[in-house]
């Protein structure tokens, strides 16, 4: 089962676990409902859609409401600090959190006392926290984008914000600050890459790149890069190979936005909508 | 009696360059922020930067003000209801924030990205049409309230973001203004 852990974009949203369904342009856990347009929840439907398509559980949540103070973000790492050791799930995947070095390290510390150790996925703020403890190795998947590619690539940075303006320049050359992040130790097992061309890399370099179809009006759509990861999520605890999943999910995503025509002022939850028959067709190819 | 020091005319950027300055430490970014609209409302001459590793928690920002004016820095921080954590004179150089733009004209759309945030305009109704990028809790909430708004009506990120991604698409927010504005 995939387990998905983030953060809602509402104060009064609480501390909620469970199943986690989708109704229309909403995710329910324990009868909260939240909105798919963006960050979290938009990577829970994603997943969810492909997951109905395979025929697979629904996954599991672990949200709290935060808004950037980081309350909901430490409510949530102590939730699991207490109680990931008793759990079992095949894929565990971290988004939007408040990036916080001492509460990853407990995070990461709770993992490593499950019965069975889940494929670790991580984005997003949680990224940005692996990253910065210096034990990014732990896991088997990171999805950058280009910005935060660049971030992972110079070991001094503690966040994006702060990425080295000599590295920021280099972000066309994604193999070199694909080597860079890993010459530092500070990419997972494997990196999906979010961007014009989507690569797939591992330690020895790039493995494959997915350039095809291709919208240009993709990048400034909020929310593309978390309907990948959740596509890439669902495929994972599917029972895909890390690289097989990484390469259907980068299509997937692409086949979803040329479906709706995008513009840049296009909506992901038109994306989302789109994605059975994506996945569908992204099958059918492979 | 400080008063003639605060002044930045003299020597505007110069007095954070020595080696006498320090950082203000507060409890949250957004805390850092209010700081900073505060000291530089009242003229003073500080900077955003990055803690030094330290005291890093994953999602800082400290002041950098020079040391000199410790005592008129922490009296007009605490008229506003501010205390910081500590305050530390600065050995080591401190990180620097980005500050480079990559931008992208989609014709009738402009994109701005700093950092790893980037903001998007419809130029011809001014309306904010999307919000990319970030990590942090507080970019999918501005997201929601920012996007469909027009420009000059959206919140700004500094005023209801907490985080240095909420920071960055501030930094995003000013160069996309600064674009369409009329000159």
């Amino acid at each position: 089962m995939l387990a998905v852990v983030g953060t809602i974009p509402n104060p009064d949203f609480p501390l909620a676990t469970g199943e986690v369904t989708l109704k229309g342009e909403h995710i329910y856990v324990e009868g909260h409902p939240a909105p798919v347009n963006r960050g979290t929840p938009a990577l829970m439907a994603a997943a969810i859609k492909c997951l109905e398509v395979l025929g697979q559980p629904m996954p599991y949540g672990y949200l709290a409401g935060d808004i950037g103070l980081g309350d909901g973000s430490r409510r949530l790492y102590d939730h699991l600090v207490r109680h990931l050791p008793q759990s079992e799930f095949s894929t565990l995947t971290f988004h939007y959190l408040q990036p916080d070095v001492d509460w990853h390290n407990k995070v990461l510390f709770a993992m490593g006392q499950m019965r069975r150790r889940p494929i670790l996925i991580a984005d997003a703020g949680f990224m940005y926290a692996a990253k910065m403890s210096g034990l990014a190795a732990d896991y088997d998947l990171f999805t950058p984008d280009a910005g935060e590619l660049a971030f992972l690539a110079d070991e001094e940075a503690p966040h994006p914000f702060y990425t080295r303006g000599f590295i920021l320049h280099e972000d066309h050359n994604i193999p070199e600050l694909i080597r860079r992040a890993y010459e530092h130790r500070n990419a997972a097992r494997r990196l999906l890459v979010k961007g014009r061309i989507d690569y797939i890399a591992r330690t020895e370099g790039v493995v494959a790149t997915i350039d095809s179809p291709s919208e240009e009006a993709m990048e400034p759509i909020g929310g593309t890069g978390d309907t990948l990861t959740g596509i890439l999520s669902a495929l994972v605890c599917s029972g895909f190979d890390v690289d097989r999943a990484a390469l259907l999910a980068a299509r997937t995503n692409r086949i979803a936005g040329r479906l709706v025509s995008p513009t840049p002022m296009t909506q992901v939850a038109e994306i989302i909508a789109r994605i059975p028959e994506a996945l569908g067709q992204a099958l059918e190819k492979s | 009696m400080l008063k003639f020091l605060k002044k930045k005319a003299e020597s505007p950027a110069a007095a954070v360059r020595g080696v006498e300055t320090g950082i203000l430490v507060f409890e949250n970014t957004s805390e850092v922020i209010r700081a900073e609209n505060t000291l530089k409302a009242g003229g003073w001459s500080i900077r955003v930067k990055g803690p030094p590793p330290e005291i890093r928690t994953g999602c800082d920002l400290v002041i950098e003000f020079p040391l000199i004016e410790e005592l008129a820095v922490l009296r007009e921080l605490e008229k506003v209801g501010l205390q910081p954590l500590q305050t530390v004179p600065v050995t080591s150089p401190l990180l620097q924030p980005v500050d480079l733009f990559h931008v992208k004209d989609f014709g009738r759309f402009l994109m701005v990205r700093a950092a790893n945030m980037k903001l998007t305009l419809d130029k011809q109704t001014s309306l904010l049409v999307n919000v990319s990028g970030g990590g942090c809790p507080d970019i999918p909430y501005l997201a929601q309230e920012m996007v469909g708004r027009k420009l000059d009506d959206a919140p700004q990120p500094r005023e209801i973001g907490h985080t240095l991604c909420g920071y960055a698409l501030q930094l995003a927010y000013e160069e996309i203004k600064r674009r369409c504005s009329p000159s």
